[in-house]
């Protein structure tokens, strides 16, 4: 094992993390303050997180890919325990006797965001700067390792009743979804899960890099514009090279839950330049697509964000309500997703759309 | 319909009589530091007046003594929490999230035991009954008098809160018990901080609406009581004595439904300048326009739906300082009419400063006769500097629009500002929140679970029945409008299960009228 240049994150950065990731979680994956607050007291009880270029990893080291899995909404009632994750990355190591180098986050956006640092506390070893998503998405199939067709198992996933489950062989990765969406949904719709383990190799080919620094600038930007009483979210689209859509209020949200996503559209009525007119915006856990009239004016896997006008905080499907206002602004999508093979993961097709994918960027502009 | 609207603010105590929705008569007390007795002050004031010495339906009291008592940390108590949903969650145990100095004053116990339920109605593990019992005993062997209970997903299936109730009601009698699915809607920390804080707040509740009865009483009235919520409707006093945070933000709420009420204006801007601070807020459709998400008070995050309100340190009683000129964010407070210049006192603040201008005439303006017009001028810039800025800041649309100025500093409102179209002022105005509570309004909620009915449907059967509750609590049918809808999809029950939550509220109703069919 080589010996690799490792950062403390401070607790400054974990702050901001959270205001980021909440905002690339693109309306789903949870809010990550529960997380935040689990860090805040490991951190207050001396603990620290080191975090590790993916660059600095070893082909053959063991790198697990963590998340928490299911409804948000049943993350507001459960809360997140950072022990839970942790015991999902032991039992990797246990059915595959292995041991694990680094952990990082399946996905950035969201919740999921803090989840690597959470588990990285309790198992004393460091995060890996960099995730599957690049943002949050729904399926355990939208990810950039499914789009590089690695090995989609086992699984491991933990419920904090005492309930252990191993998803120990699947033919897809969409066949992985669906066997540890049923375990989830039966555990309460919430479970904390260790994905197939990944070698240092594979992170290094597959993985979407320098997404928690990513995720770290965004929130500073946000947090840095908001105290000095300037706009957070021209400061945001200025850092991240993203485009404002539309501003305006929530005039109607309409939800479904089926099995265990939560479905729906909301609508905002324009303000200021864009007042007359409409947004609907549909949404599977995440935000998918943007409409105006009938027109999809943005789409997965370019990155929808529904901010708070006033302070630019990331806003969730499951708390997006009447009379909120709101700037939709979208942010670029890093590149593997909107490959050709990517898009058949992550684009509006898979989503149930017919519709094709067209960027509001260039691809020169898209970045991880 | 006679009403007395009393609002009891950090500098005065105001007080109106309404007759059929017009103010018959406005007074202005200071508030005391015992505060009733600015009540009783204020009472006898406006009862001074013939025309207002009539017999009265109701008396409706605003208040924003209980969250003054949470953001001043005084007159708080120890309570117990108990938390049902363990073995999940444990590493976020209550009062994880409370400043640790408030916390300190309130963390009287914890307990955190099994039980609880899933997101789709399903236990998540066997309710720890003899853990429940064990608590109750140590609450009562420790002497607390007032407890907080929370269950995971109880606003979906509250049955654990109330067994715990009855155990604690069982082994300790005397103990009041705060159930959360009385406060708060899904999200178990904001929900459970709302019942840490109304459990905080029990004697202090007790005390001060018996203080409040005293006082109408004092003053010859014999009238039932209401306090105002922060959403502007009222709760009978029995009732809002046990849940003291639901008045959190009444007061502005208050001053923003009375501004609207006294200028026919439903869409404006409003300014209420008070002793202390002034609050900028919107009104959409006659109602204070509410913040976005979470709200905090004193520093603990709650779910609370609040008015969304921009409180600067600028008031009437400002103290204006002279080097560098600067006016607030320091006040004197209720202190206004012994500490001012022109009352006497030795204190420059904002009212002497718009006294010396001419903007006002209170006091004797002959003690600020030789303030110097540099001051003068140099003081009010920076007063009309603020407001502009940050009315600015709270306006949501580019076009000009009116701003109401309201409060007993409302002089300190230029007549002109940028954004703007007019400045309205109207009569009665510096007594907004007392009218605010008087014409505050009844509500009703259903919040249950409708099965093999279409959204549209199920909100309208929650509507149905949400405005018989509102007419039962005493509201006029046909001034009942919709506050607020909320509908949430429950998984895994047969027949497209939908939780809706739908609160309506309208006038009082008339008692002399007959009930309208």
């Amino acid at each position: 094992m080589s010996k690799a240049e490792l950062k403390t994150i401070s607790l400054e950065e974990i702050e901001a993390l959270a205001v980021g990731a909440w905002i690339l979680g693109t309306g789903g994956g949870g809010s990550p303050y529960l997380g935040l607050l689990n860090l805040r007291r490991l951190y207050a009880e001396g603990t620290r997180v080191q975090l590790m270029s993916p660059l600095d990893l070893d082909d053959e080291d063991w790198v697990a890919v963590v998340s928490n899995m299911g409804a948000p909404l049943v993350g507001q009632e459960r809360l997140a325990d950072s022990r839970n994750i942790a015991r999902a990355v032991r039992m990797q190591e246990e059915i595959n006797n292995i041991k694990f180098r680094a952990v990082m986050s399946v996905e950035i956006g969201g919740g999921n965001g803090v989840q690597a640092l959470m588990a990285a506390a309790h198992l004393g070893i460091p995060v890996v700067d960099a995730d599957c998503m690049g943002r949050a998405f729904p399926e355990a199939q939208m990810t950039s390792v499914a789009i590089g067709d690695l090995r989609p198992y086992p699984c491991t996933l933990y419920d904090p009743r005492g309930i252990e489950a191993v998803v120990t062989k699947v033919p897809s990765w969409k066949w992985m979804e669906r066997a540890s969406r049923k375990i989830c949904v039966e555990m309460g719709s919430i479970a904390s899960t260790s994905k197939a383990p990944r070698t240092g190799r594979e992170v290094k080919d597959w993985g979407i890099h320098f997404t928690t620094t990513k995720a770290i600038r965004i929130g500073r930007a946000v947090q840095e514009a908001n105290r000095r009483h300037e706009d957070p979210i021209a400061a945001l689209l200025a850092t991240e090279g993203g485009k404002k859509l539309f501003t305006g209020k929530i005039v109607d949200v309409a939800r479904r839950t089926t099995e265990g996503f939560l479905r729906g559209t909301a609508m905002v009525d324009g303000s200021d330049a864009d007042r007359g007119t409409k947004l609907k915006l549909s949404f599977q856990n995440e935000w998918i697509v943007a409409w105006r009239d009938e027109d999809a004016i943005a789409t997965s896997p370019d990155l929808i964000c529904v901010l708070d006008s006033v302070n630019g905080h990331g806003i969730g499907t499951e708390t997006i309500r009447y009379g909120q206002r709101v700037t939709v602004v979208a942010l670029p999508a890093p590149a593997v997703l909107t490959s050709p093979r990517g898009l058949e993961f992550v684009g509006p097709r898979a989503f149930g759309y017919d519709l094709d994918f067209r960027s509001l960027f260039s691809p020169a502009a898209a970045g991880a | 319909m006679k009403r007395i609207g009393i609002d009891v603010g950090g500098t005065n105590t105001d007080a109106v009589l309404i007759v059929d929705e017009k103010v018959v008569h406005s007074v202005k007390r200071p508030t005391t530091a015992d505060v009733t007795s600015g009540i009783l002050d204020a009472l006898r004031a406006l009862r001074a007046e013939p025309a207002a010495a009539v017999k009265v339906d109701a008396v409706v009291i605003g208040t924003t003594h209980f969250i003054n008592a949470v953001v001043q940390r005084r007159h708080v108590q120890k309570i117990a929490a108990i938390r049902i949903g363990m073995p999940a969650s444990a590493s976020l145990p209550p009062f994880c999230d409370w400043p640790t100095d408030l916390a300190s004053l309130v963390n009287g116990d914890i307990f955190m035991l099994e039980g609880g339920h899933d997101y789709d109605g399903r236990p998540f593990m066997p309710l720890d009954i003899a853990g429940l019992k064990s608590a109750a005993r140590k609450i009562k062997d420790a002497g607390l008098r007032s407890v907080a209970v929370c269950s995971s997903f109880s606003p979906l299936d509250p049955s654990c809160e109330t067994t715990a109730r009855e155990i604690l009601a069982e082994i300790c009698p005397d103990v009041a018990v705060t159930m959360s699915h009385d406060l708060g809607r899904i999200g178990l920390l904001e929900r459970e901080n709302a019942a840490l804080l109304n459990a905080s707040l029990h004697d202090l509740a007790i005390t001060t609406v018996a203080a409040f009865r005293k006082a109408i009483a004092d003053s010859g009235i014999d009238a039932p009581l209401f306090l105002t919520q922060n959403d502007g409707t009222v709760m009978q006093a029995e009732i809002a004595t046990a849940f003291p945070v639901m008045s959190f933000a009444s007061g502005a709420t208050n001053s923003m439904r009375g501004a609207a009420h006294l200028s026919g204006l439903d869409d404006a801007m409003v300014v209420d300048v008070g002793g202390t601070t002034s609050d900028i807020g919107q009104l959409r459709h006659g109602f204070p326009r509410e913040a976005n998400a979470v709200v905090e008070v004193g520093g603990v995050r709650t779910l609370f739906r609040m008015p969304d309100l921009l409180s600067i340190g600028l008031g009437g009683g400002s103290h204006v300082d002279e080097e560098p000129v600067r006016v607030g964010p320091l006040s004197v407070g209720y202190r206004l009419t012994s500490d001012a210049l022109v009352f006497g006192g030795d204190r420059l603040t904002a009212t002497d400063i718009a006294v010396a201008a001419g903007l006002i005439d209170i006091g004797d303006r002959s003690r600020v006769a030789n303030l110097p017009k540099r001051l003068i001028d140099a003081a009010l810039r920076d007063a009309w500097r603020k407001l502009e800025e940050d009315i600015d800041r709270m306006k949501t649309e580019a076009g000009d629009v009116p701003l109401l100025a309201v409060g007993g500093g409302a002089f300190l409102v230029p007549d002109r500002l940028p954004g703007i179209s007019e400045i309205v002022r109207v009569p009665h105005g510096d007594c907004a929140n007392a009218v605010g509570a008087a014409i505050a309004q009844v509500s009703g909620e259903a919040d249950q679970v409708f099965r093999d009915l279409s959204r549209e449907d199920a909100i309208a059967a929650a509507r149905d029945i949400a405005a018989d509750r509102a007419v039962q609590a005493g509201a006029a049918r046909d001034s009942l409008k919709t506050v607020d809808v909320e509908d949430m999809p429950i998984a895994y029950l047969p027949g497209n299960a939908l939780r809706v939550r739908v609160r309506v509220a309208g006038a009082i109703a008339d008692p002399d009228l007959p009930a309208a069919a």
